[in-house]
């Protein structure tokens, strides 16, 4: 598959209120990843991911949205997914990201997981603002 | 859009079809259990074979059907998990537990074959 | 006949390095088919780039020229490790190799400086000026193409490993429906990835319903190798296959349990044999133990 010009900054926007939301964000995430060049292994990680980050958005925050964009670094090419939320922010970040935790019912926020497939996880979180998650995976 | 369900002997087997909603999983999930009721369906195979995510709301749902089927008394076997995605949901954490999965319809039907064998041998 | 700047510069003028790198790329563009018919000869000469004809060699060799000159007058090097990059995309697969391609850009700079040498030598001045500008742009030049030839060619040796990762599969079919996936030696997080895939894809093609996972070989095991040997074995049975690891040392069923792995639900036998009877017996193979089959056949020959 021809590789995107290195020089085209890639980018979409897809605003999330409902779980018709999650589908659509994962797809156009995938076919970004493959244009960028990942194998089909790697577009289906970044598909899962996108699909959690935007289900949590749908569930805690009713409306949000997602960006995801491709990043250049030197000879490196990634990916990199912004879910933002004004929700009412996340307690304790530290318990929801470290593995093994889950809110009642196993309805976790699934953050975990998220970080193990991702190369970089960050999460700013307050309840004025909202939630913002940004994730990184770099092609191999 | 609704998945479709096929009866085969005493088995219903349901084909997901790919881009999956939210609602289409739970709407699957109510057309099973009427059907199994009303058959009398001794197992269910549900194909994921065109499935390129399986996310952690798609593993419970996955999961309460098969709780529920098997409260109805029949068997639930998952069935085509390709192996980006089973790589994929390890990863984010993501489990089947205690639901039988198998590569694909055939295994699925052999998988139930041989349980209805030793269930029948049991009495 | 002086130009402007030759003229400024004898006056004492303060002239930028802007306006003299533009007047040497000046003098570079004018006489641009010589010193490129030049340079391609003392490439030759020096016999480097052994692997390409001279047509090949002269062809190149304009861009090259072209991409020089238009890196000293522009003073950005972005363009040039671009074009470098395509450049030893190129003639990488052709043999050609680092110190190679630094000799010929070095080659090239000093072409260019007996040039600026032979112009302004009248004027010790000028060409004092005109080479205190040339030479850290050159340099930089120089660096720029070895550096991006040197990235290129990592990029391709890497392909190349993973080309060769992929041919050698690890996973053996030994019988229907049994996999058998040897770990050997160390194991880095990426390897473990791609041994997994390649497990996975293996189930499917096989049609496995069992695998045995031998670490025999395996020496110590971080908790991060442990943590994707459990993934692995959970993946497998996503895909109807049941996972029997055998090998498994004191230290690295420590590791595992370290890191939360009930044992007690992993599948696990001692070794690799006692493993793969393991497997027969649960695809319904019949196992007859050796010794029974030695007994029978004396049994059979003292009948007959």
């Amino acid at each position: 598959m021809p590789d995107q010009n290195p020089h085209d900054d890639a980018e979409f926007c897809v605003p999330v209120s409902s779980v018709n939301d999650i589908v659509t964000a994962r797809m156009q995430g995938r076919v970004l990843a493959e244009q960028l060049g990942f194998s089909s292994g790697e577009a289906t990680l970044v598909a899962t991911a996108i699909s959690e980050l935007a289900r949590n958005i749908v569930q805690y925050a009713s409306n949000g949205d997602i960006v995801v964009r491709s990043i250049t670094n030197g000879t490196k090419r990634g990916i990199v997914v912004v879910a933002r939320d004004r929700g009412p922010g996340i307690g304790d970040l530290k318990l929801a990201v470290r593995s093994g935790y889950s809110t009642s019912g196993g309805l976790g926020l699934g953050l975990p997981g998220v970080r193990r497939i991702v190369d970089d996880f960050q999460i700013v979180s307050d309840r004025q603002a909202g939630t913002t998650v940004t994730v990184t995976k770099w092609r191999s | 859009m609704s998945v479709p369900i096929l009866k085969q002997a005493q088995y219903l087997i349901a084909t997901i079809q790919s881009a999956l909603s939210d609602e289409d999983l739970l709407a699957l999930q109510t057309a099973l259990v009427e059907k199994v009721g009303k058959y009398r369906s001794r197992g269910v195979i549900v194909d994921v074979t065109a499935l390129d995510v399986l996310d952690s709301f798609a593993s419970r749902t996955l999961r309460d059907i098969a709780h529920i089927i098997r409260l109805r008394g029949a068997e639930t076997v998952i069935v085509g998990v390709q192996p980006e995605v089973a790589f994929a949901m390890v990863q984010l954490g993501i489990t089947l537990e205690k639901v039988s999965t198998a590569l694909d319809l055939e295994e699925g039907l052999a998988y139930l074959d041989k349980r209805l064998q030793h269930a029948r041998a049991e009495h | 006949m002086k130009s402007m700047l030759e003229r400024e510069v004898s006056r004492g003028d303060d002239v930028s390095t802007a306006e003299l790198l533009r007047e040497l790329v000046e003098h570079l563009r004018q006489h641009r088919t010589e010193l490129r018919e030049e340079w391609a000869r003392r490439i030759t000469e020096a016999k480097v780039l052994t692997a390409m004809t001279d047509a090949e060699i002269f062809a190149e060799a304009t861009s090259v020229y072209d991409n020089y000159v238009a890196a000293l007058e522009t003073g950005t090097f972005e363009a040039l490790q671009t074009y470098s990059r395509n450049l030893s995309e190129r003639i990488i697969p052709r043999g050609v190799e680092t110190h190679e391609v630094v000799g010929i850009v070095l080659l090239l700079r000093d072409v260019l400086a007996r040039s600026l040498f032979a112009k302004y030598q009248t004027d010790f001045q000028v060409l004092n000026r005109i080479l205190d500008a040339y030479e850290p742009a050159a340099n930089r030049i120089a660096n720029t193409v070895a550096v991006g030839f040197v990235q290129e060619r990592e990029r391709i040796i890497r392909q190349q490993q993973e080309a060769i990762r992929e041919l050698s599969t690890p996973v053996l079919q030994v019988r229907e429906r049994l996999l058998i996936l040897p770990i050997i030696g160390v194991i880095d997080p990426q390897r473990a990835r791609q041994l997994t895939e390649q497990l996975l894809h293996g189930i499917r093609a096989n049609r496995a319903r069992v695998v045995v996972i031998d670490i025999t070989g395996v020496a110590a095991m971080d908790s991060h190798v442990a943590n994707h040997l459990v993934q692995t074995v959970e993946a497998s049975r996503l895909l109807g296959a049941t996972v029997i690891v055998t090998g498994l040392s004191p230290e690295i069923a420590q590791t595992l349990v370290k890191i939360g792995v009930d044992l007690g639900k992993m599948n696990t036998v001692g070794d690799l044999q006692g493993g793969i009877e393991e497997a027969e017996r649960l695809l319904g193979y019949k196992v007859v133990p050796t010794q029974e089959v030695q007994s029978q056949i004396s049994a059979y020959r003292e009948e007959s």
